[in-house]
């Protein structure tokens, strides 16, 4: 049943994930720039880039209708959902039960929907492109991720995210072929997912290149800091989730509250890993064209599928 | 007492429905009695219809016999939970369809309002009937009333040509369809020459002809679902009717072709084996995948949706796969857990394309046009339609928390339990299968997108757009109705799962009402909590109030000023409708990454082009590899018979003359 220190849990989970989120994004930003030996930005730019954008006026194209309006707030809306139902410190969570992991894929679809259908809104070149190109994206990826989710289901005979965690945190450590397969395709995805380098560059305003930048150049003041403010939880929902299934070690089982505590070093350890894992990935890759990235996600489909393959013949009766 | 009467209601409203369309000949002329008083008349007999069958579902079987018919065969009819299920979606859906055309049928060329309203309720009928036939002879009579006033129905705009080209389509593979659904008859009667379902039921075939008979009916009923390769039809003559039945045919009337399988191989058959399963999940992936990657390359809408449905009719396809595999096998939770995926989709379907074809309806009659390229910013001009729209587009495209995704997360849910099949391979290759159900999803993401993101987004791309004007108000009620029924089914769908368990339980004789009835009602969880769950109304709710609780935060905190100005576009100056992608465009990702499966005709320009100009054409590969090759192989048949016929009186008689000698010879005693 729902317990009060479940409830607060939950809560603590969500506004960890609404400040946490922009410190990882200013994390891969300094690790980004201290490999390539440039000045780093300060840790903290992403709060002060929202509390910029907060207080600027928004500027609205003429033709932008309600749909461009609401698009932020909902795609806000969705990943802070994603957030909740990703066991980060804890798996007693009771947002869990509505959405199990096939619905969490759901959920990032609708918001890539809707940041589609935004940049579709006012009608220009770059806005359709990128509009486009997230769509391309997403369908080569989606099948991807599911591929992986279907393994770790298998594996686990659930496919609720906190069941996953729970049995995998749980069980002896035993490498499991399956999962490693499993793991490389879920980084591929999160890549081009998390629009990074190769799929896509964060920082390029490089008109024929962007994707994701090239969604969101007609947003301006509340509404930028919004999508900026959902594009980092997405970083974090995606490393979260990674390491959530790959590395659960050290989530909290239901609700202790001393796990719990020790729960919170530990994650900042691990997505600051992560953060670098990432820098790193993306400073010693180049982006990729366009048309390359159906390579990249077909190889991570096969990978996922090819572990689905392993889990099936090799590992049915474990 | 009331159950009793629930078979009586669905036959009396059947006449009424052909009442209402005879009315509609006492003033053929009169547009406004036709469509203000009859169109919501049958509407409230739609109602009555779904409500009724929605008060039988549960209840035992009835039955009816009518005096007409063959003098040895009167007409049986049968009200059981299939046939209440499925005459449930026909009644809600009708009703909103109903609505929508009393504000939607003017005067025009074509068919007078009169002809046309009494096709249209025959066609209601004739559904009705086939639902509830329950022998071959009545359900074949409605079977072809139903083809054939639909065949008028779409031919509505006769005097176009490309429009009678689609009807005669149409009426070929309808017919086609309807002989082998008939020879499935004749086979499962097994000899004894009786013709009711019941006489059908009480048959032992060998696994030889009940194979046979599954496979005619696959056949049969694939060329009215649109199942690959006899899907041509429906690109054709989608676009070609009006709005509203091209919503009726595609919501309700594909579905009773999905009744008439599930009724022949799960209900009149009795043997199941494993390969017919095999089969149907085969025949559906290759139908999903395809309708969804032609829907993607589309430039006009109704063809859109046209291969849009299609897809759906794969993926509902390949849930009756998945249950006829489990079933074989005897694992009776996973087959109601896969059925449960089918009927729901059934439904889901039947309301989201009926809504997104309604709308364009209004976009056609806003605009007159159908072709995406020259529609655009609609959105500004017709906010009803488009924010409607949007939950047709979102469900279509099997996202939560609408009715899409109840359905695909069942069928992807079952498909995880694939592995459990005590077959070699099958346990292999069934969840690989699943990865593709998944591409078709994201991809129907894709070709929603572009549907809306083209019409009602962007720029207007013609400057006659600024004229439209948004749905009147009957149509808007229509588009509501059906919007609602879209989001009900998406945010309570353990309730209407313990409604339509029903239909479950009498084909496998297990259900999932049961196990959903320990959860609460807003909770999705077929097999246990732990294993997977869903409750989409937290979902939305936790959606709503971030999304809420995040704009009153920011209004609050900050401020909520707004500017308008040009648009920004990386400072580039030319920002007219033409630098906007075109529908070609948009989907050119697709054909570059999926070009094997397209047949393209493409024009490049040239460096020397003093009108340079793009063009491509896509066009499917079925004509080329199939129909052509068998309607020259009749032309030649015939005209091998062309010249037997000389004409000449001496030349008949000596036929005549050789026929007798032969017969003389031959049939000696």
């Amino acid at each position: 049943m729902i317990s009060i220190s479940g409830l607060l849990g939950q809560a603590f989970a969500i506004l960890l994930a609404l400040v946490l989120a922009p410190l990882l994004s200013g994390w891969v930003g300094q690790c980004r720039a201290w490999l390539q030996s440039r000045t780093a930005p300060p840790l903290l730019l992403p709060y002060y880039q929202l509390q910029k954008l907060f207080h600027k006026d928004v500027v609205l194209a003429h033709g932008a209708s309600s749909l461009f309006r609401a698009a932020p707030f909902v795609v806000f809306g969705c990943m802070v959902l994603a957030c909740a139902i990703i066991p980060s410190l804890s798996t007693d969570l009771p947002l869990a039960p509505a959405a199990d992991a096939l619905a969490l894929v759901g959920v990032f679809g609708l918001a890539r929907v809707f940041i589609s259908l935004a940049a579709m809104d006012v009608g220009t070149s770059f806005g359709t492109l990128g509009g486009r190109r997230e769509m391309l994206v997403g369908f080569l990826a989606e099948p991807a991720l599911l591929m992986v989710i279907f393994t770790l289901a298998m594996t686990v005979q659930s496919t609720s995210v906190a069941t996953i965690v729970e049995t995998l945190a749980h069980r002896e450590l035993v490498i499991y072929p399956s999962l490693a397969f499993a793991g490389i395709a879920f980084t591929f995805v999160s890549f081009a997912e998390n629009a990074r380098v190769p799929v896509d560059n964060p920082a390029t305003h490089l008109e024929l290149t962007m994707i994701h930048e090239a969604m969101i150049l007609e947003y301006s003041g509340r509404h930028l800091a919004l999508i900026e403010w959902a594009a980092s939880l997405k970083l974090y929902a995606y490393s979260c989730l990674g390491l959530a299934l790959f590395f659960p070690w050290g989530i909290a089982p239901g609700d202790n509250f001393l796990a719990l505590v020790a729960a919170i070093p530990l994650l900042l350890f691990k997505l600051a890993i992560g953060g670098a894992f990432l820098a790193a990935i993306e400073t010693i890759n180049a982006k990729m064209r366009i048309f390359r990235a159906p390579e990249f996600l077909g190889t991570a489909f096969m990978l996922a599928v090819l572990g689905l393959l392993v889990r099936l013949l090799l590992e049915s009766r474990v | 007492m009331t159950s009793l009467l629930s078979i009586d209601i669905l036959l009396t409203a059947a006449c009424a429905w052909g009442v209402v369309g005879l009315l509609g000949l006492v003033a053929p002329r009169n547009t406004h009695f036709i469509s203000k008083t009859l169109f919501p008349l049958g509407a409230l007999v739609g109602v009555l219809v779904g409500l009724a069958s929605l008060g039988s579902l549960g209840g035992p079987a009835q039955t009816a016999v009518l005096v007409i018919g063959l003098p040895d065969l009167p007409f049986h009819l049968r009200l059981d939970n299939l046939s209440a299920l499925f005459a449930m979606l026909l009644g809600f859906v009708a009703a909103g369809i109903s609505i929508y055309a009393a504000g939607y049928f003017r005067k025009g060329e074509g068919t007078a309002p009169g002809v046309l309203c009494l096709e249209y309720h025959l066609f209601l009928a004739s559904m009705l009937v086939v639902l509830l036939a329950d022998d071959a002879y009545a359900f074949m009579v409605a079977w072809e009333t139903m083809a054939l006033s639909s065949f008028f129905l779409v031919t509505t705009d006769h005097r176009h040509e490309e429009i009678r080209r689609a009807g005669f389509l149409y009426l070929l593979i309808a017919h086609i369809g309807a002989i082998a659904i008939l020879l499935s008859f004749g086979v499962m009667t097994g000899g004894a020459g009786d013709y009711s379902f019941a006489g059908m039921r009480a048959q032992q075939l060998s696994p030889f002809w009940s194979s046979a008979a599954y496979l005619l009916a696959l056949a049969g009923f694939g060329a009215k679902a649109g199942l690959v390769p006899l899907h041509v039809w429906l690109p054709e003559a989608h676009p070609a009717a009006p709005s509203p039945v091209s919503a009726m045919m595609s919501g309700v009337m594909l579905k009773t072709a999905i009744y008439g399988l599930l009724r022949v191989s799960f209900d009149l058959v009795h043997a199941t084996i494993w390969w017919w399963g095999v089969m149907a999940l085969a025949i559906g992936l290759v139908t999903a995948l395809f309708g969804v990657l032609y829907s993607t390359v589309q430039s006009d809408m109704k063809r859109l949706l046209a291969y849009s449905s299609i897809e759906n009719i794969g993926l509902i396809a390949v849930g009756i796969g998945l249950t006829l595999i489990f079933h074989a096998y005897r694992m009776e939770t996973l087959a109601a857990l896969a059925m449960t995926a089918v009927l729901y989709h059934c439904l889901a379907h039947s309301a989201f394309k009926s809504l997104l074809f309604l709308c364009t309806g209004s976009v056609l009659h806003a605009t007159r046009e159908r072709s995406l390229g020259k529609l655009g910013g609609l959105i500004h001009r017709m906010p009803w339609v488009a924010w409607l729209a949007l939950a047709g587009v979102i469900a279509s495209a099997g996202l939560p928390p609408l009715s899409g995704f109840v359905s695909e997360w069942l069928l992807l849910q079952s498909f995880l339990f694939s592995p459990g099949l005590p077959h070699p391979w099958l346990n292999m290759v069934v969840p690989v299968a699943a990865a593709l159900v998944v591409l078709v999803a994201a991809l129907a993401g894709f070709a929603m997108v572009k549907f809306y993101g083209i019409i009602f987004l962007g720029q207007m791309r013609e400057p006659g757009l600024k004229d439209a004007h948004d749905a009147g108000t009957w149509e808007k009620f229509g588009l509501a109705w059906l919007a609602l029924i879209t989001l009900l089914l998406g945010i309570l769908p353990s309730t209407v799962i313990s409604r339509i368990d029903a239909a479950t339980q009498q084909l496998l004789g297990t259900g999932l009402a049961a196990k959903l009835k320990e959860q609460g009602w807003w909770m999705l969880a077929p097999i246990s909590p732990e294993r997977a769950s869903y409750e989409p109304l937290i979902f939305l709710v936790t959606i709503a109030a971030t999304l809420l609780l995040g704009r009153w935060l920011v209004r609050h905190l900050y401020h909520g000023r707004v500017r308008r100005t040009t648009a920004w576009d990386c400072g580039y100056y030319f920002q007219g409708p033409r630098a906007q992608d075109t529908a070609e465009g948009f989907s050119q990702p697709i054909r570059r990454i999926f070009e094997p499966m397209f047949r393209m005709q493409r024009h490049f320009p040239t460096a020397r082009d003093t009108e340079p100009y793009y063009s491509v054409k896509v066009e499917d590969h079925f004509w080329y590899w199939l129909y052509l090759p068998v309607a020259r192989l009749a032309g030649r048949i015939s005209t091998l018979i062309v010249t037997l016929q000389g004409g000449r009186i001496a030349v008949y008689l000596m036929y005549s003359f050789i026929t007798l000698l032969v017969l003389l010879l031959v049939a000696r005693p």
